[in-house]
């Protein structure tokens, strides 16, 4: 769980515990990965709806 | 210190709960996901057409994530009586691993994504049918039927029953006799299985307020249920083979696994003491995964591996 910064001139700035920073962190490399291999995907999907013809340049 | 401020830095610090990316997993409900992908994949492969494999790989795992979406949906909405019951107390959102609102935004995204996905990859009827199943499981089943009727898993299993006849449209762009038939199987399947957990589950089905049949009509009624939609399960398991879209093996399996899980439930309506009931209800329980496992496997094998290999007609 966070920690709020009591420090009256802080306004309130929630402060991350280690465990969150170490949580974001993976979750940002989850998502990272997640993304790249979302790409991959769409663009093989692409090719293979377009099928083998899409290489050939037009004659 | 005022209370406003006190109570908006509580609000700020529930929603940072931020959970790990295993908790955003176990919010997607991986179990019953791999059940709906296979059930899917049985009406991919199945379907009368040749779908690209990579197509059909981006097609399931729309699926999948479709799924898992409505899975995270339901966690949400149901993350006050998921904190009362001891086998889903664990789960993310009542241990305060995940905030509410970030499973409602994760579920939402994941939703839209998967339906846009299938739309795609495959075709717009998939799409609608896989966003009427997300709006069935999450409205009508998790939030409508659920609270309010003992025949919530009987209308609601509507939901889970979908996903081949999903897989099929994908694969053909349409729906058929066939997928119908596919869907039937999971249909009459649903209750039997949920209703055996029930049995052995029902202290704390009542607990969280849930109306499941065995606390509203009783036992000895829900026993007397679960015995005859098994029946009807027997003949309705067969139906691919009687229609002749599945072979002999697939006709065998169907009645001898159907039969044993007749069998099982034969002995739960028969056992209505001790541990004797409960255990009649766990077997069957467990034995009914492993049927619908057997039944969309052999389908699976059929369809996906001998009949590419022309080993079967």
């Amino acid at each position: 769980m966070s920690a709020i910064d009591r420090n009256p001139g802080s306004q309130g700035v929630v402060v991350l515990t280690a465990a969150q920073l170490k949580a974001r962190r993976q979750r940002n490399i989850a998502i990272g990965l997640a993304v790249a291999f979302l790409c991959a995907l769409f663009y093989a999907v692409t090719i293979a709806k377009l099928g083998p013809g899409v290489l050939q340049p037009p004659s | 210190m005022s209370d406003i401020t006190v109570s908006l830095q509580r609000a700020s610090v529930s929603d940072m709960a931020g959970g790990a990316p295993r908790d955003y997993v176990e919010l997607l409900k991986p179990r019953v996901m791999s059940l709906v992908v296979f059930t899917a994949l049985a009406g991919v492969v199945a379907a009368p057409t040749h779908m690209h494999p990579i197509v059909g790989f981006a097609a399931l795992l729309a699926i999948a994530i479709g799924a898992g979406a409505s899975g995270a949906l339901n966690m949400w909405y149901d993350r006050d009586i998921d904190a009362i019951m001891t086998r889903t107390r664990a789960r993310p959102i009542p241990s305060g691993r995940i905030a509410p609102r970030e499973a409602l935004a994760f579920g939402l995204t994941l939703a839209a994504f998967a339906v846009f996905t299938l739309g795609v990859v495959a075709n717009w009827l998939a799409a609608f049918l896989l966003a009427f199943t997300i709006a069935f499981y999450v409205v009508v089943y998790t939030m409508w039927l659920k609270r309010s009727t003992p025949q919530n898993i009987v209308i609601g299993g509507a939901a889970g029953a979908l996903p081949p006849v999903v897989g099929w449209a994908a694969a053909t762009g349409v729906v058929s006799v066939e997928s119908l038939v596919l869907f039937a199987i999971i249909f009459f399947w649903t209750p039997p299985h949920f209703w055996a957990l029930a049995l052995f589950k029902s202290g704390d089905y009542g607990r969280a307020g849930v109306p499941m049949l065995p606390n509203v009509k009783g036992a000895p009624r829900t026993r007397l249920e679960i015995f005859l939609y098994t029946i009807l399960l027997v003949p309705i398991g067969l139906l691919p083979y009687l229609i002749g879209f599945e072979g002999r093996a697939y006709g065998v399996i169907a009645l001898g696994s159907g039969v044993f899980m007749l069998n099982l439930a034969w002995r739960v309506w028969r056992d209505t003491e001790g541990r004797a009931s409960d255990r009649a209800a766990k077997q069957l329980f467990g034995y009914s995964i492993l049927h619908l496992f057997l039944l969309f496997a052999v389908i699976v094998a059929e369809h996906g591996i001998l009949q590419p290999l022309g080993l079967l007609s």
